[in-house]
């Protein structure tokens, strides 16, 4: 992510807790945190968004994966600040109106996960592939979803969701 | 009525003879065809997980909510002489702080007290702070002051058995954990016309559960309520009320959903007792979850084992067998037994088992999936290849002439077998009649191909105390309650399959409510005894709640109870068909509550899982790479409630034990006594990437003597016999034997280079 500078001013923002605006999940959101707040923590404690799971906070896990226009991130990577005037996407604002997002559905019909810890994580990096390519190849799943570990072992019908999801979506 | 029964007890291979209440009589099994149990069924709370609602004990935001930091030890072995906190109290945001000179009584795992007074591990707990955040938290720990005594410690495994070792405990580092013997291995041994004599190393596995250990505790003022990331609610109560010495009847744990535990959560642990002693203390409600390095510091772990395995051949059979195991415990006050399967996977007369756990400065080991079996499998089965090689047979036909057809501890027949037929589904779906002893040539001139299996045995029968109630609503949908614990195996999923298919309604009108303390009790969700334990529990409980409706029934649609029964939420008599709904309608605003628990095993007879796993592989002999082509895991373990869930389980269990076998190794620094690699950067657990294809098979009989399902346990067996499988294939395929897991590329061509000299 390029360097830009954020908060309502454009000025950089710190020490202290400073304002940033920025968009989750289609609504505009408006925090004041310090500048070394993460997205995640953001996401987790500022706005009680808790699908979006903290396991390693180091860049290693991928189960803190959302969308950040559009293109699939690590949130315990990025810094609250620098998502200023952007559109962040979690699981939670995945589906319409009550029905799942088809990724969502996929994981369902294939039993994609078993504790489900990282499933928000695994689901968010297979729509962030989705956005950019409607008919993933099991390779091309497998590649977008190489950053989301499982302790588990749900792995193979991960991959299995994320081809059915695109099949099905487009 | 409720009566009393002795039943024997296994936990992780650990047996025990207790007392349990039961209520009523068993039900026989199903007779016929069922149609919801044995269906491929979506999981009931698959919505939850994907849509980030679920909520985990790491998600839980409690108004005013305070939290918990670990102060940890640096030194692998220290006294403890002095601790500061003053300047930690006056940080910002920080409510109190305790440590070994102020910290109340707290039992736990046999000690007094949370803070020892000589720290033994590099992570042990010093001192705790509770903030107004984390951060403030963190902040403070910097500003307590200790003063440690630093002593002789020793981490290492081998190093702990050697002569001048420091000595840990009174009676030393190294004890006896078990033992086992039959005929006269020794003799036998002596006499074999071919004896292979091997010893074998496993590393030390980290669990690496997604989500951390960890709780939230509130106090209200009269009741202690904790949620726990646990695999146990019923466990953690009984540890809170050691540590804290409060009635039950003022402890209530929660475990809603938990990301992973893999054995590691079996109870209370150190940040539970603070968080609880914080809660106590502040009035306020206080979270204490550990981060991923203190996970791999002191959250448990697979122990190292080094083992011998001796065995010998004599006209055309295994004459004798010995194996000598030590693991090493680290502080933990148990171990698991490696030499289980040694004991009861092959009919051998002369036999010699003992197995002894070793103390070291480094965590405790807790279970993890399979303790003991997986590691001592690893040995046994590499040894009985070893042999075959030597003695010139097939490796499969090997382990078939030594089928063992009772239990050669208990000296009892199995209730069910199969393991021969796992034997045929597997060779068959890997092509083992292609297997050429010395292997084949691979897909490149510098690569080698090979096939290897390998046996499992395992537990998994269940049993009492486990209890379910099924409350029946006046719209006939239904809530299944059980005080069991959804660890992601799929419990809540065949929990609401067997009550609907017992009580005749759709699995999509059947909620199920676990992981409470405030309902019926039920067990660990550990050893692959749950659905073999409380399944049979709750299909009593439906059974109970639809005799209660169907007598309600007979009397309100004036037909004979026994002409009724329920199907599809409707009552069904000859002529009619009659929702539930409809009987409710005519009575009051009221619950029907029906009530089962878990009927004791059979006598003299031994409950066991059984399973075989084939594995077709290539070998880069430039590289030490292994490519696996192919892996199939076939089980035995009775009736197949779900087979969506079941398969998802081996595959799982498999890929672990890829982790096991080629990558997961816990690096100790030995000067230092520090963990290099407590993170899921340096300490590699499978990704997508290492995944071969799997193929899973059950032989799928109805184990009609174990339970009133014929179910067994799933959890565990799948993760037994990978790794021996691997290097059996990887012996095949070069000659080379690799010993020692993870058989990482230095350790293939170490052996490759072995093999040469």
């Amino acid at each position: 992510m390029p360097d830009r500078p954020s908060g309502p001013t454009g000025a950089f923002a710190g020490p202290g807790p400073a304002d940033v605006a920025l968009e989750v999940n289609g609504r505009p959101v408006a925090l004041r945190v310090p500048p070394h707040r993460t997205l995640l923590d953001a996401l987790r404690e500022d706005l009680g968004l808790t699908g979006t799971k903290k396991v390693c906070d180091e860049g290693t896990c991928g189960a803190c994966t959302v969308l950040v226009d559009g293109r699939a991130i690590y949130s315990c990577m990025t810094l609250a600040h620098s998502c200023a005037g952007r559109q962040v996407e979690t699981v939670e604002g995945l589906g319409r109106d009550g029905t799942l997002h088809p990724v969502q559905q996929a994981f369902i019909d294939h039993d994609a996960f078993q504790c489900g810890f990282c499933t928000p994580g695994q689901v968010m990096s297979i729509v962030g592939l989705l956005r950019e390519n409607d008919a993933p190849t099991a390779e091309e799943v497998t590649r977008a979803v190489t950053g989301n570990l499982c302790r588990c072992g749900a792995y193979p019908n991960i991959v299995a969701a994320g081809v059915a999801a695109a099949k099905k979506q487009r | 009525m409720s009566r009393i029964v002795r039943t024997t007890v296994e936990i992780e291979g650990r047996m025990s003879d207790e007392l349990a209440l039961v209520d009523g009589k068993d039900l026989p099994g199903w007779t016929g065809e069922t149609t919801i149990v044995g269906a491929r069924t979506p999981r009931v709370d698959g919505a939850q997980r994907v849509t980030g609602r679920a909520r985990y004990t790491h998600d839980l935001q409690l108004p005013g909510m305070l939290h918990a930091r670990f102060l940890r030890s640096p030194h692998a072995r220290a006294r403890v002489d002095r601790v500061d906190a003053s300047r930690a109290l006056t940080a910002p945001g920080v409510r109190a702080v305790l440590h070994r000179f102020n910290a109340p009584k707290a039992a736990f795992r046999g000690e007094e007290t949370i803070f020892r007074a000589e720290v033994r591990f590099v992570g042990d707990e010093v001192a705790a702070v509770c903030a107004d955040t984390a951060e403030a938290a963190d902040a403070a720990l910097r500003l307590i002051e200790v003063d440690y005594e630093v002593l002789p410690h020793v981490v290492d495994l081998e190093d702990a058995i050697a002569e001048g070792a420091p000595r840990l405990e009174e009676k030393g580092n190294v004890s006896v954990s078990g033992s086992h013997s039959r005929g006269d291995a020794k003799r036998a041994l002596e006499q074999a016309a071919i004896v292979v004599d091997r010893t074998y190393r496993t590393s030390t596995q980290l669990h690496n559960s997604l989500e951390t250990h960890g709780a939230v505790a509130h106090w209200d003022g009269e009741r202690l309520t904790v949620w726990e990331s646990t695999q146990h609610v019923f466990g953690v109560r009984q540890g809170l009320q050691a540590a804290l010495a409060l009635p039950y009847s003022k402890l209530r744990v929660i475990c809603d959903y938990m990301g992973g535990g893999f054995g590691s959560k079996g109870g209370i642990g150190k940040y539970t007792i603070v968080a609880a002693l914080f809660a106590r203390m502040t009035g306020a409600p206080v979270r204490c979850v550990l981060t991923r390095e203190e996970e791999n510091l002191a959250a448990g772990n697979r122990s190292a084992t080094l083992q011998r395995v001796r065995v010998g051949w004599k006209r055309g059979r295994i004459s004798g067998l010995e194996h000598l195991s030590w693991s090493n415990s680290g502080q933990g006050r148990w171990v698991a037994d490696p030499t289980g399967p040694t004991n009861t996977l092959y009919d051998v007369k002369d036999l010699s088992t003992k197995s002894y756990r070793v103390v070291t400065n480094a965590g405790a080991l807790s279970a993890f999936r399979a303790p003991g079996y997986l590691e001592g499998t690893f040995a046994l089965e590499c040894a009985l290849d070893e042999l075959a090689d030597r003695a010139g047979v097939d490796p499969l036909e090997l382990r078939r002439k030594h089928h063992a057809r009772t239990d050669g501890v208990m000296k009892v027949r199995y209730t069910q077998k199969r393991l021969l037929e796992c034997y045929d589904i597997g060779a068959e779906a890997i092509g083992w009649s292609k297997r050429k002893p010395g292997g084949t040539r691979g897909s490149t001139p510098q690569r080698r191909r090979g096939m290897g299996m390998a046996s499992q045995i395992w537990f998994g029968g269940g049993g009492p105390p486990a209890y379910a109630t099924v409350h029946l609503n006046p719209d006939g949908t239904a809530v299944v309650r059980s005080g069991t614990q959804e660890i992601g195996t799929g419990t809540r999923t065949i929990l609401a399959q067997i009550c609907a298919e017992e009580l005749g309604v759709r699995v999509g009108d059947v909620r199920v409510e676990i992981g409470d303390t405030d309902a019926p009790y039920g067990p660990i969700s550990a050893g692959s005894l749950t659905a073999a334990s409380v399944g049979p529990a709750v299909r009593l409980a439906a059974a109970d709640a639809r005799e209660q409706l169907l007598g309600a029934a007979s009397g309100l649609m004036e037909v004979r109870k026994t002409e009724l029964r329920v199907e599809g939420g409707k009552i069904v008599s000859k002529g009619a068909r009659k929702p539930i709904k409809e009987i409710f309608d005519e009575l009051q605003n009221y619950t029907v509550i029906g009530k089962g628990s878990r009927h004791p095993n059979p006598a003299k007879v031994s409950l066991n899982t059984f399973g075989a796993h084939f594995v077709l592989l290539e070998v880069d002999t430039g590289t030490g790479e292994i490519f696996i082509e192919k892996i199939v895991a076939v089980h035995d373990i009775g009736r197949i409630v779900n087979p969506m869930t079941a398969a998802s389980q081996v595959e799982g269990g498999v890929i672990q034990a890829l982790g096991f076998a080629l990558t997961e190794e816990r690096v100790l620094d030995r000067r230092s006594g520090r963990v290099l690699n407590a993170d899921l950067e340096e300490y590699k657990v499978p990704t997508v990437r290492d995944v071969p294809p799997i193929v899973v098979r059950f032989t799928d009989v109805p184990d009609t003597k174990a339970n009133n399902l014929g179910v067994k346990g799933l959890g565990e067996p799948p993760i037994i016999p990978t790794a021996a499988a691997i290097a059996n294939a990887i012996a095949n395929a070069t000659g080379a034997r690799v010993r020692t897991t993870p058989m990482t590329p230095r350790r293939v061509l170490a052996a490759l280079a072995e093999r040469e000299r």
